[in-house]
């Protein structure tokens, strides 16, 4: 091991509050990076891994200051030197690659001209080679047409291709180091695979060292040599990828890997107990002691330091040999559902189309609706009673429209809605009558925006018991008390504002506001997608004990494929608002038939240093449907012609409710894609 | 001293929370000092009348710009009245008709505004085309019109300032309202099946208040400002009724010799508005509304 | 984009005859007419009506407004009452003079503004920036009136710089009234520099906490580097939006300004004509006024247009 690039010694950074204490947000970090090697950062929301990697480079947001100790660049305190240095280093030896590429290039700027400042600030080239020099770093990252990429704005590029514009403008410096601050967050699951794999090749060929900090284990397996895990503003866990990700000795990274939903198993992982201490709470003892399975009293008086083990890893734990004997806890097992067809439908979409384009003042006059291609279309779909249907999609696949069309919040423009055999909810929900809407409930992503900040717990609870049952005041502390119980919160919580919950609480609280109705029917519309992970476990087991209780439907939205996976019975695909694939969770992530399936399950990131994504398809997003045909036309490798892009690709129903949506008859398309996988088993083998 | 955010004040009764947004602005030193002037000229609007050593009418015509003096602390005017009376009680009729035409214009402009967010459609439209071209108009002259062809007394003044200065309220009101309509409590809200009614009172007004109260403290300052100026103009109060405008005006036709008279009320409004605008600030601070430009986090 | 600029140029002479409409329908329905409100107490019987025959008030009101209408283009805003000369006459060399004053304190204002609420937002909460900000804070607060007086008092009457009162004659030539207007000058501009000093000291301000100053730190940006390249550009560009409106607002403080210094301008006069229930002359001003502002701000938004990257590159959907 050659001499570290970086070395974060002893850092500890913090803040003083208005009351005038000091509390930290880092405390003790020890950290030593090497030439080109890739470190993981991994740790949730307020563990303090952003201000790490910014203070790397010096950077310390404003009202921090650092505490102890400090990180050495090449033997040197960033924190010793003086401004000047500092315009050196950055972007010359250590580069930024920030989390919102969008926000974080200037808006009245040419791409051309951003990346050629980094050029200039930091290579010795000429002026016209410096232009030659950006074309290279932007065709470097695969962008298309770089001489034209020079001359656009920041906000003429797609999500992913402003991303990539960063990295470019990152390596264009010609840095040593790369820091990456969840470069990814945002980003479609195919793209995002599509960066990490690039990110991985130009980590190789220019032999730069990585620090990439993410929340995303499945991200940072993809990508890193070692982890470094990090709870509470300290670390706790440090060791080869291998050897973090699969047995893990340290309760706090144990648990949070068991918290991940895998797309192999159909279970709702385990969840964690309590939540993070806020900076400066942290006592004497180890800062997971409240939540840790394995904590004694000296657990909670003494503070663990760092220590190696024998696998060459750094852990802070006071028994981190007994980790591995922990059984793991047992997971609640979904109920064996009788045969599906059995089971009356609750819901039934026949050939729904909906639109988001309203009729101008013409068409309205006329009476006809506008000619545009609808967001969603050909929606046919049958949901039975008590069962989970999971709905997966990238951004623009339109799964939040069709719950809000369920909802009555959005028409459909065509096809018809039908709750329980005969009633219509093709009607908005003015016109609905109260007890059809007492049975459908949705529940919404963001939790600071789906509760009314200026209600309490109390009064959000009143709203539906009163709408929908007319309780009066005595009866409704009752039944608010009962609600906040099944969703695991104390009566304490009744008299508190949203502004003092964590996330988790108030998506409970969601939970609790859309169970008050006493629904038969709970649309969740992307309701884990904001939370930690290990709160998103939470929530889902809470989830599946309610239905398991009340034998509530669920029709579950959602873009993280593994979520879907732990709680869905059956499992909806769709692109740009039409169905490609539908059928039992079981049979379409283990055998995906239709190629977009297939294309989207093979981006999916996983939390196993064993498994890599399959990339098939084209980076290229599309940002609306098609007129007619197949809505994956334009990037599906295995498209077969023109019939493609002119006919609907019709059902094609294969065993036990599965149904797919191609042109390529089903017994052709496994043909081939047995084809494609030894091809790429070959590939590897010969790689090898 | 602490500054404070209301933000997590629980309601444990209705005064509960707008005594601790006064609270909130004592709390700052610039709202403390705006919550003072204002305190005090109120109550000076409201007892002057008790106090005033002289009658504003009366004229001494020996006395005609006398400097201050022990019998008459601020001098007196070219008419020989007491400036300190008349600056006492200049204030009155002010801020009786801008603190009524304040809460005239917000009511009107604010309820119109939320109504025209929630509904949108053609309505709307029409209604913020109109709502432009009038706000294209110098305000000056529209008031100056009106006044002149319907004539000038507190109920004019308040109707039409009301009126002119809940035009902007609305644009305002409305803006508030769609950003509030956005979030998705309101949608929950809506698919419940909540009556419009409820929507609007329960779930939009009490996060469009804080705006519109804000709005209020800061509209109140204008059209004071606009008040005075008309007065100034001549287009105002009617004389002999003493107003802090018109004393500046009349001030200016002998302020070479005599420019005690215009110093007096020039003070005291000056006073009295930049004490409503750090009333109004530290209000916009306490209950964490930023009026500028979106801020980053 | 030339599509975008040639419907906001429509949109704006629509706006136009909107107001005049406007103007026209409230001077209308206000109780009264030219003739009652300029003869006031004598507004009775056969005066009264003689009166409505020579302004032809006894025709229908679309045909008066059409009228109007296609003289105020022409430049031909009828009789005026009072005096019996056309109004055109009356208001052309006040209109020069009012032009005079607020394109000098424009002029004036807006390249100080923007340089004094640089300055106050790069020494955030330092001695510059308070002290600027105090001195602007106060200036936008209290009535343009009392900041005038002020001055006058200032520099007029205590120190004897100044004339206080403009007493040349309107239609004098310029160099006659150089003297005169420079105390409100420095009164309109002092106040119209307050207003867009605060806006470019917060635009600046929140600009340079944005995602991509910080990145262009990150990047190792100099100091002033970043300032000129990265800051500036987006700090600015709302506020020329603000700048156009702000000399929008200007016409409204001109009147004041000029009756507190009686300056023979566009404003004094209106204060007259309205004095003198001269409503003829009162429309004509009226209308100009407010094609002046509608212009003005047609001008901010098409110099936002060109400025701003964002609505340059708008492109429609295309598959």
């Amino acid at each position: 091991m050659g001499e570290s690039l970086v070395q974060v010694r002893n850092l500890g950074i913090g803040f003083t509050s208005q009351a005038g204490a000091t509390l930290p947000i880092l405390q003790n970090i020890e950290l030593a990076i090497g030439e080109g090697e890739t470190i993981g950062l991994v740790g949730e929301s307020g563990c303090g891994k952003s201000t790490l990697a910014l203070a790397m480079m010096g950077y310390l947001k404003s009202g921090l200051q650092v505490l102890k100790g400090g990180s050495l660049f090449r033997g040197v305190n960033v924190f010793d030197m003086n401004e000047r240095a500092l315009e050196d280093i950055r972007g010359g030896n250590l580069a930024l690659i920030p989390q919102n590429a969008g926000q974080s290039l200037t808006p009245t700027s040419r791409i051309g001209r951003q990346i050629g400042e980094s050029v200039k600030l930091h290579t010795m080239l000429a002026k016209d080679q410096r232009r030659e020099r950006v074309i290279e770093l932007l065709s470097h990252v695969r962008l298309p047409q770089p001489e034209d990429m020079l001359e656009r704005y920041p906000h003429e590029l797609s999500g992913g291709q402003q991303q990539r514009v960063a990295i470019a403008m990152a390596l264009a410096g010609e840095p040593e180091v790369l820091l990456l601050d969840e470069p990814t967050t945002g980003l479609d699951v195919t793209t995002q695979a599509h960066i990490l794999e690039l990110l991985r090749e130009l980590a190789a060929e220019t032999g730069t060292a990585m620090i990439y900090v993410s929340h995303d284990l499945g991200a940072i397996a993809r990508v890193s040599d070692r982890i470094v895990v990090m709870y509470a503003g300290e670390l706790v866990l440090e060791g080869p990828a291998r050897r973090v990700l699969k047995q893990p000795v340290h309760p706090y990274a144990r648990g949070l890997l068991l918290s991940i939903p895998r797309l192999k198993e159909s279970v709702v992982p385990t969840s964690m107990p309590g939540r993070p201490p806020s900076p400066g709470r942290a006592g004497q003892g180890c800062g997971f002691a409240d939540r840790c399975p394995m904590a004694v009293q000296r657990c909670h008086d003494e503070k663990p330091l760092l220590e190696p083990t024998a696998s060459r890893e750094l852990v802070r734990c006071h028994f981190h040999e007994r980790v591995e004997l922990l059984s793991p806890a047992e997971p609640p097992r979904r109920p064996n559902r009788a045969n599906v067809d059995e089971l009356d439908s609750i819901l039934r979409l026949d050939d729904v189309a909906i639109s988001y384009d309203k009729p101008g003042i013409v068409d309205q006059i006329l009476g006809r609706q506008p000619n545009v291609t609808p967001t969603v279309d050909k929606i046919d779909l049958t949901v039975r009673r008590g069962e989970t249907v999971g709905v997966v999609g990238e951004s623009g696949s339109g799964k939040s429209t069709i719950l809000r069309a369920i909802a009555g919040l959005l028409p459909p423009r065509s096809g018809t809605i039908t709750y329980e055999e005969d009633e219509s909810l093709n009607t908005s929900v003015d016109k609905r009558a109260k007890d059809l809407l007492r049975r459908v409930q949705l529940i919404f992503q963001n939790p600071d925006a789906s509760l009314n900040p200026r209600h309490t717990v109390a009064q959000i609870l009143a709203q539906p018991l009163r709408l929908y049952f007319g309780l009066g005041n005595d009866q409704l502390r009752e039944r608010s008390v009962a609600l906040l119980e099944r969703v695991r919160l104390g009566a304490d919580y009744l008299e508190r504002l949203p502004s003092q919950l964590s996330g988790g609480e108030k998506q409970r609280i969601a939970v609790a506001r859309a169970f008050a109705a006493e629904p038969d029917l709970v649309l969740c519309d992307e309701v884990t997608s904001a939370l930690d992970v290990s709160v998103q476990a939470a929530v889902l087991d809470l989830l599946t004990q309610l239905q398991a209780d009340r034998g509530t439907t669920y029709i579950f939205v959602s873009h993280d494929l593994a979520v879907v996976r732990a709680i869905a019975d059956r499992v909806a695909v769709l692109y740009q608002g039409r169905l490609c694939e539908i059928g039992p969770s079981e049979n379409v992530y283990r055998f995906p038939s239709q190629p977009y399936t297939e294309v989207l399950l093979g981006a999916v990131l996983e939390p196993d240093p064993d498994t890599r994504p399959a990339l098939v398809a084209e980076d290229v997003a599309d940002l609306f449907p098609p007129d007619k045909g197949c809505p994956f036309q334009r990037r599906c490798p295995r498209r077969i012609g023109d019939i493609c892009d002119n006919e609907t690709p019709p059902w094609q129903p294969t065993e036990l409710g599965h149904a797919i949506r191609c042109h390529i008859p089903l017994a052709e398309l496994h043909r081939r894609q047995e084809q494609s996988a030894n091809t790429a088993a070959e590939k590897l083998e010969v790689s090898t | 001293m602490t500054t404070t955010n209301i933000k997590h004040v629980q309601k444990k009764s209705a005064l509960a929370r707008p005594l601790a947004v006064l609270l909130a602005v004592a709390s700052r030193p610039s709202g403390l000092v705006g919550l003072i002037l204002v305190t005090f000229h109120l109550l000076l609007a409201v007892v002057s009348p008790a106090i005033t050593p002289y009658d504003f009418k009366e004229m001494s015509p020996q006395l005609t710009l006398v400097g201050p003096s022990f019998e008459h602390w601020f001098g007196t005017d070219n008419l020989g009245r007491d400036v300190f009376t008349r600056t006492m009680l200049g204030g009155r009729q002010a801020l009786l008709v801008t603190t009524i035409g304040t809460v005239f214009a917000i009511t009107w402009g604010g309820l119109l505004g939320v109504l025209l967010g929630l509904v949108g459609g053609r309505l709307d439209e029409l209604l913020m085309r109109l709502v432009d071209a009038f706000l294209c108009l110098p305000w000056i002259l529209v008031l100056l019109l009106i006044v002149v062809i319907v004539g000038f007394g507190p109920s004019v003044m308040i109707l039409t300032l009301g009126f002119f200065f809940g035009v902007p309220v609305i644009r305002m009101a409305r803006a508030a309202t769609h950003d509030v309509v956005a979030l998705d409590f309101v949608t929950a809200a809506r698919a419940r099946g909540e009556s419009r009614s409820t929507i609007v009172g329960r779930e939009l007004l009490p996060n469009v208040l804080d705006v519109l109260l804000v709005e209020g403290a800061m509209r109140w300052s204008w059209m004071l400002l606009t008040f005075s100026s008309l007065s100034f103009l001549g287009f105002g109060v009617a004389p002999p009724t003493p107003d802090w405008g018109l004393m500046i005006s009349n001030a200016r036709g002998y302020i070479s010799i005599a420019w005690w008279a215009a110093l007096a009320p020039i003070v005291a409004l000056s006073s009295l508005i930049i004490g409503i605008n750090m009333f109004s600030d530290a209000l916009a601070k306490a209950l964490g509304i930023d009026r500028a430009q979106k801020a980053p986090v | 984009m030339v599509r975008l600029i040639a419907r906001r140029l429509v949109l704006g002479v629509i706006t136009i005859m909107l107001v005049s409409g406007v103007i026209f329908a409230g001077l209308e329905l206000l109780p009264g007419d030219a003739c009652t409100a300029y003869l006031g107490q004598a507004a009775q019987g056969k005066r009264l009506d003689n009166c409505r025959q020579d302004f032809g008030l006894k025709r229908p009101p679309m045909t008066r407004y059409v009228e109007w209408i296609g003289g105020a283009v022409r430049g031909d805003f009828g009789i005026s009452p009072k005096g019996k000369k056309p109004v055109s006459e009356t208001v052309s060399n006040r209109f020069r003079n009012t032009i005079i004053l607020g394109a000098t304190a424009s002029l004036l204002g807006i390249p100080l503004a923007i340089l004094l609420g640089i300055i106050a937002a790069l020494w955030r909460d330092r001695a510059p920036d308070l002290w600027v900000s105090a001195t602007a804070i106060f200036a936008m607060t209290i009535p343009e009136f009392v900041t005038a007086t002020v001055l006058i008092l200032i520099f007029s009457v205590w120190l004897g710089w100044l004339p206080g009162i403009v007493v040349t004659q309107p239609d004098a030539p310029l160099l006659e009234f150089l003297s005169d207007i420079i105390l409100p000058i420095i009164a309109l501009a002092l106040i119209m520099t307050a207003h867009i000093l605060r806006m470019v000291r917060t635009s600046v301000i929140d600009v340079m906490a944005s995602d991509y100053v910080q990145m262009a730190q990150l990047k190792g940006v100099p100091y002033w580097q970043r300032v000129f390249r990265h800051v500036l550009p987006n700090a600015l560009l709302p506020t020329i939006n603000l700048v156009a409106l702000m000399i929008a607002w200007l016409l409204s403080g001109t009147v004041v300004i000029e009756v507190v210094f009686n300056y023979p301008g566009l404003g004094r006069l209106m204060i007259q004509a309205i004095f003198f229930r001269d409503l003829v002359t009162v429309q004509a001003i009226a209308l100009i006024l407010a094609a002046l502002y509608i212009g003005l701000n047609l001008f901010a938004d098409l110099l936002t247009f060109v400025a701003n990257p964002r609505l340059r590159t708008m492109r429609s959907r295309q598959p």
